[in-house]
């Protein structure tokens, strides 16, 4: 055997920290590149219309301009998401709009100028004479007749699945002795990461390549994506995604300009650059959220959930967007919706429907926060009305730990987890932190909000297959090589943007070759580096880039002990590698150092008999089929009843990841995404007009919040260990952001509960709490 | 016509003399001409603080500030915390605390950070969360971020005794 | 989001500043702290053609006392408001640092300038709210000479003011000190602009409110005043009974507008809430000191 596993479980420094610090991290734009020309977009101005003339000439008549790009300069090339499903319609998004615009903000024209001031004055001197025409933009509006988004699509639904079938369901919500019929909703949000996107392209002779440098999470799906926009064999696209500063999602689709800088830079021969201003990022990249779910559940008398029906809608916006499809947040939705609990019969019907409003991706979570608020909401009302404690109702529901493996209604085999103990622990919590006496204090609206959920992570080929995308991710390939000092450099097809990866993996890896994690390198985010990959999303990349990682560090490791033992005259399967040495197991003087052995094999190749490879290096591959994390959260908060504001006081969560890596990191994941979710709960909102035009188009008004209004959050682990994978570690970057807007919604109905306030959407916003909680009151002193 | 100027600024005890376009933020500037790439760009109205920098001492939004209005002012960006290897004392906390992910936005932060620091402020959780609210962070959940201002602000105030 | 192009030019005395307006005409502007006026060009909602920079302009940072007048140079920076202690200086107009502290976020507060603040005249800025509260009036200097305008007379509409192209803010003189004053403000998140905010001053004699100013914020185009609300509490008992009658006649005297934060109905609701808590919290620090 290995060592033991020293590194794994350790609050280890990160690797990418110092960089940051000093300020030296190369984000896209912080790349320079000789003379680049600046790429700025000429947008629509109105949700929807035909476009009935565009004139460039004095835009190029501009000094400093070089080119004025329209979607017949790029034979009105496009990117098309395909699901090979019966049930979906494939639409094209154009690199550029040529006929029809479909969103306000949707690019029609590329001005390419000496700099982006340059850009930015020559964008406006663009003439775009836009047609208007009706458009629709709510879910609310559906069902009538409605301005048609894509001509193949006249009823405007992209995607209409109907899953789990059952006979028995109708009868059993109709003889249920409780019966709640519900619609949840929720607003459209943004992942705002603090980089906006940004690229940079160049072709390059030598290589006759071109080199696309941008803030992605996918490096290997810009690839594709930009190679069949521009007729490329994929060889003939290097991309690079270098320090990446937040992504979320929004960074793990392709983006049309990103490809229009691509061809600009191929067709000039000049490198061309495009960094997206906030505006654009807020109001023309992607969103996503905007569901709506009509759910019927049915309950037995003892609070046991008998029977869930469900109608999801997706307002998905203008165009699916590359690869994933608008397919994504409805499947999900669908698939997984009945979460933690024992629902013995389902049945879902979810839509994407195409709207006058930017196309949505991928967002932390995908559909799940929506879900949790949903079955957490159904929970607490049927508790509410059978006079149950909410607590109880859960417990009656949750998959025990002697259900796993529990085969679930929605066909997913849930593998065991710790959902009753997390739910069990996360209360004990709020006791010992005194909430509920805070919550019982006169004169103060306050409740307690709770959220207990599973969520499905780490999807590989054969999970991601049942979706039916035309590209389905899900493996990843790792390389380990050890150099002849003894070093070891790591490549990955995942792209760590912010989630410590190079520190992480060097963990799992160390631990496998007994070295230090300081000598093992991780490369990542460049296709020429790394040979295939899916990239870093749906918290996938330390199970599955991390675990081929471990499975390559573990077969470098048996060639390692194989040479050692050559120099030893040892058998291999008696030496252990240690701290740097490889030796005799219970002979601790016979050992040679790894830098020893790894010298030989490169330098003295000819004194070994045993190393039939010549190189230390070795590949390992992982393509589990996804595995549940789970974690149970609850908030503290506080309504004031004059102002209809919201402190949330205070949050806990209980989590289970499986084996935990780096507890700092983990930490870290589970803050920022609950910061998100209380974000998306209480703050932000991307509100449009009936016309479809963006009132939210600055951070003056998207309401990304401060440290003002996040509180602290206290992490507490459950750990258990998943046998489905390498390291025993559960994919764990998305349920902070899942768990916390059900609690917070869930705190709020609590703190409500005089005033049967029943709320069922987020945002929840002052205004609304305000009328709510009724008349203004001043401060306790004046009382 | 462009509208050009030659400025001088010192900029982390070096002095610059350029000639820049009056339009042309600070920021830009400094990432541009300078090179000076660790004063990051992430809403350019003001509100995420991703730039800021400090002119004459002063925490500033350079976004917000035009590169010929520093012609004679020292100025000092993320670039100057560290000395040599050793990264400074609060660049260590933020590390500890874990007060940064994918760090886009952390140049800023330090660079508030070392303004409020440079007032001496008694420790205090409540007024540096209210500090750390004037920037930005998408990642972090912010609580690394004030636990680290916290931490440095208690020992520099113990060394200066 | 880059500025368009303008011309830049820095002045060093206010009579070269008056000069420069007067050269370049109504589309030049003055940047002082530029904290609202650079976003706008960035965005390019403002496209200025020419820029006159008042930042080299020495001589106009300062927080003086003469008689009852507090008079502040236009350049002086919010912050140095906020930190200044000055008990001498402050005496009945001490709502003016606590009130600063609400102004945007520290790095705003040390840039951002009192003069710049009222040239600007958004209705919810605390500077023109605070001008509005203490009888204040603009001292502005143009190539006629200086004048002095009374603050009703100053703000004319949404984001615009009396002064001529031409003329500078030099100076805001804070008048009618007052032993209470509180500005209370809500915004959904910490530094932003407030949805709504109320500010009122009075003095307390024989347990009575007397001399009192209320103002209200993020209600109308223009900072306004509760005249009736303040004719209402004018010699009534410092009691919460006189605030919070008062309060809703403030609440019922304006007719908000509508916006993402709420409809005129939760203005109006906040102002109540808002002015009751002044109240408080005037006669809780006028109590401390």
């Amino acid at each position: 055997m290995t060592t033991a596993a020293t590194w794994v479980g350790n609050r280890l420094p990160r690797r990418e920290d110092p960089r940051m610090l000093r300020g030296t991290g190369r984000f896209t734009d912080d790349i320079s590149s000789g003379h680049a020309l600046h790429a700025a977009f000429v947008r629509s101005p109105m949700a929807s219309g035909r476009i009935v003339g565009v004139d460039v000439s004095a835009a190029l008549d501009m000094s400093g301009v070089v080119a004025v790009l329209t979607s017949a300069d790029l034979d009105d090339a496009g990117l098309r998401a395909v699901l090979e499903r019966p049930e979906f319609i494939a639409t094209t998004m154009p690199l550029l709009a040529h006929d029809r615009v479909r969103y306000a903000g949707e690019p029609v024209v590329v001005v390419i100028a000496e700099s982006r001031y340059l850009a930015e004055d020559a964008a406006e001197a663009v003439e775009v004479d836009v047609e208007e025409m009706p458009a629709v933009t709510s879910l609310s509006e559906l069902g009538g007749e409605l301005p048609v988004v894509h001509e193949e699509a006249p009823d405007g639904v992209l995607v209409d699945l109907q899953m789990f079938q059952d006979d028995m369901l109708e009868s059993a919500l109709e003889e249920a002795p409780l019966l709640l019929e519900r619609t949840f909703q929720s607003g459209r949000v943004h992942a705002a990461p603090m980089e906006s996107r940004a690229c940079l392209a160049e072709w390059v002779d030598r290589d006759e390549q071109l080199v696309l440098t941008l803030s992605t999470q996918v490096p290997h799906q810009v690839r594709t994506g930009v190679a069949q926009a521009l007729d490329l064999p994929e060889r003939a696209v290097r991309v690079i995604s270098p320090d990446v500063g937040g992504g979320f999602g929004l960074k793990c689709v392709v983006g049309r300009e990103e490809v229009v800088v691509a061809a600009a830079a191929k067709r000039l021969r000049q490198p061309v650059r495009w960094s997206e201003d906030r505006q654009e990022n807020l109001t023309a990249s992607f969103h996503g959220r905007e569901q709506e779910y009509r759910v019927r559940a049915g309950f037995d008398e003892a609070g046991r959930i008998i029977g869930l029906d469900a109608d999801i809608r997706c307002n998905i916006g203008a165009y699916s967007a590359f690869p994933f499809s608008c397919g994504v947040e409805p499947l999900m939705a669908a698939t997984e919706l009945p979460g933690v609990y024992k629902v013995p019969r389902y049945a879902a019907r979810a839509r994407g429907f195409a709207t006058n409003k930017p196309p949505t991706a991928p967002y932390r979570g995908v559909s799940r926060p929506q879900i949790v608020m949903v079955m957490e909401g159904l929970m607490e009302e049927a508790a509410a009305r059978l006079g149950l404690d909410r607590v109880e109702i859960r417990r009656r529901n949750t998959i025990a730990t002697e259900d796993f493996p529990y085969l679930g209604a929605n066909g997913i085999t849930y593998e065991p987890g710790s959902y009753i103990e997390a739910l069990e622990m996360c209360v004990e919590e709020t006791r010992k932190h005194g909430w509920w006496e805070s919550r019982a204090e006169e004169g103060k609206i306050r409740g307690i909000g709770l959220a207990n959920f599973s969520e499905r992570t780490a999807y590989g080929t054969a999970t991601m297959g049942m979706r039916k995308m035309a590209m389905t991710p899900g493996f990843e390939v790792a390389h380990v090589k050890m150099d002849a000092s003894g070093d070891v450099v790591v490549t990955s097809g995942t792209c760590g943007h912010g989630q410590g990866h190079e520190t992480t993996f060097a963990q799992l890896v160390a631990d496998r070759l007994g070295i230090h994690p300081g000598r093992i390198k991780l490369r990542q985010g460049d296709t020429d580096l790394t040979s295939f990959g899916w990239g870093t999303f749906g918290s996938r990349s330390l199970v599955i880039g991390g675990g081929s990682a471990a499975v390559a560090a573990r077969r470098l490791a048996d060639k390692i002990r194989t040479i050692a033992a050559e120099m030893l005259e040892a058998d291999a399967a008696d030496i252990e590698l240690i701290e740097g040495h490889a030796q005799v197991s219970g002979a601790p003087d016979a050992r040679v150092s790894i830098d020893d052995v790894a010298a030989n094999v490169h330098f003295r190749a000819h004194t070994l008999t045993s190393n039939e490879e010549q190189l230390l290096e070795a590949r390992g591959t992982a393509d589990p089929s996804g595995m549940f994390s789970n974690a149970c959260h609850a908030a503290l908060v506080e309504i004031d009843p004059g102002t209809g504001g919201v402190e949330v006081c205070d949050y806990i969560v209980v989590e289970d990841c499986g084996v935990v890596v780096n507890p700092m990191i983990v930490d870290g994941q589970v803050r920022g995404g609950v910061a998100q979710g209380i974000a998306s709960a209480l703050f932000e909102e991307l509100v449009y007009s009936p016309d479809g035009q963006p009132m939210a188009g600055t951070f003056m008004d998207y309401l990304v919040p401060t440290a003002s209004e996040i509180p602290q959050i206290a992490v507490h682990h459950l750990e258990t260990p998943c046998d489905l994978t390498e390291t025993g570690s559960k994919g764990m970057g998305e349920g902070g952001t899942i768990g916390a807007p059900a609690t917070i919604l869930s705190a709020l109905n609590d703190a409500l509960r005089d005033h049967r306030a029943g709320l069922r959407h987020v945002p929840v916003a002052p205004a609304e709490l305000k009328r709510l909680v009724g008349v203004p009151t001043a401060t306790q002193e004046d009382a | 016509m462009k509208d050009q100027h030659l400025v001088t600024m010192r900029v982390n005890g070096r002095e610059h003399e350029l000639v820049i376009e009056s339009r042309k933020t600070l920021a830009d500037v400094l990432r541009q001409d300078l090179g000076l790439t660790g004063t990051h760009l992430g809403c350019e109205h003001g509100i995420c603080g991703a730039c800021t920098v400090l002119m004459d001492g002063e925490p500033i939004r350079a976004c917000l500030v035009f590169g010929v209005q520093a012609d004679g002012r020292e100025l000092r960006t993320v670039e100057s915390l560290a000395d040599g290897d050793e990264l400074n004392d609060l660049q260590q906390a933020f590390s500890k605390h874990h007060g940064l992910q994918c760090g886009f936005c952390t140049p800023g932060f330090l660079m508030l950070g070392e303004a409020y620091l440079s007032t001496n402020p008694e420790p205090d959780r409540d007024e540096v969360r209210e500090v750390v609210s004037a920037n930005l962070c998408r990642c972090t959940g912010y609580q690394g971020i004030v636990d680290a201002v916290c931490e440095v602000a208690e020992k520099r105030k113990v060394s200066r005794g | 989001m880059k500025p368009a192009s303008f011309e830049y030019h820095r002045a060093h005395d206010v009579a070269e500043v008056v000069e420069l307006l007067v050269e370049l005409g109504d589309d030049a502007k003055i940047i002082a702290g530029g904290q609202s006026l650079a976003p706008m060009m960035n965005f390019r909602l403002a496209r200025p053609s020419a820029l006159v920079d008042v930042n080299p302009v020495s001589g106009l940072d300062y927080i003086r006392r003469e008689g009852d007048l507090l008079r502040i140079g236009a350049m002086t920076r919010h912050r140095d408001v906020e930190i200044s202690r000055d008990p001498e200086v402050h005496d009945g107009f001490a709502v003016l640092p606590r009130a600063a502290r609400w102004i945007g976020h520290y790095p705003i507060r040390c840039r951002g300038t009192v003069g710049g603040s009222m040239a600007h005249s958004d209705p919810t800025a605390e500077w023109c709210l605070l001008a509005l509260l203490h009888d204040a009036s603009v001292v502005v200097q143009g190539p006629r000479g200086q004048r002095t305008v009374p603050v009703a007379e100053w703000f004319t509409g949404f984001l615009t003011t009396s002064g001529e192209y031409d003329e500078m803010v030099v100076e805001t003189q804070f008048a009618r000190p007052r032993a209470y004053g509180a500005l209370t403000e809500y915004a959904r998140r910490r530094g932003d602009f407030a949805i709504s905010a109320v500010g009122v001053a009075f003095d307390k004699v024989d347990n009575r409110l007397t001399d009192v100013s209320v103002v209200l914020g993020g209600v109308a185009g223009v900072p306004v005043r509760a005249t009736e609300a303040e004719a209402m509490l004018e010699g009534s008992p410092a009691t919460p009974e006189t605030w919070v009658a008062a309060s809703r006649n403030a609440a019922a005297s304006v007719n908000p507008p509508s916006d993402l934060n709420g409809d005129g109905d939760y203005r109006r609701q906040l102002v109540e809430t808002l002015m009751q808590r002044a109240f408080v919290e005037a006669l809780a620090e006028g109590a401390r000191r």
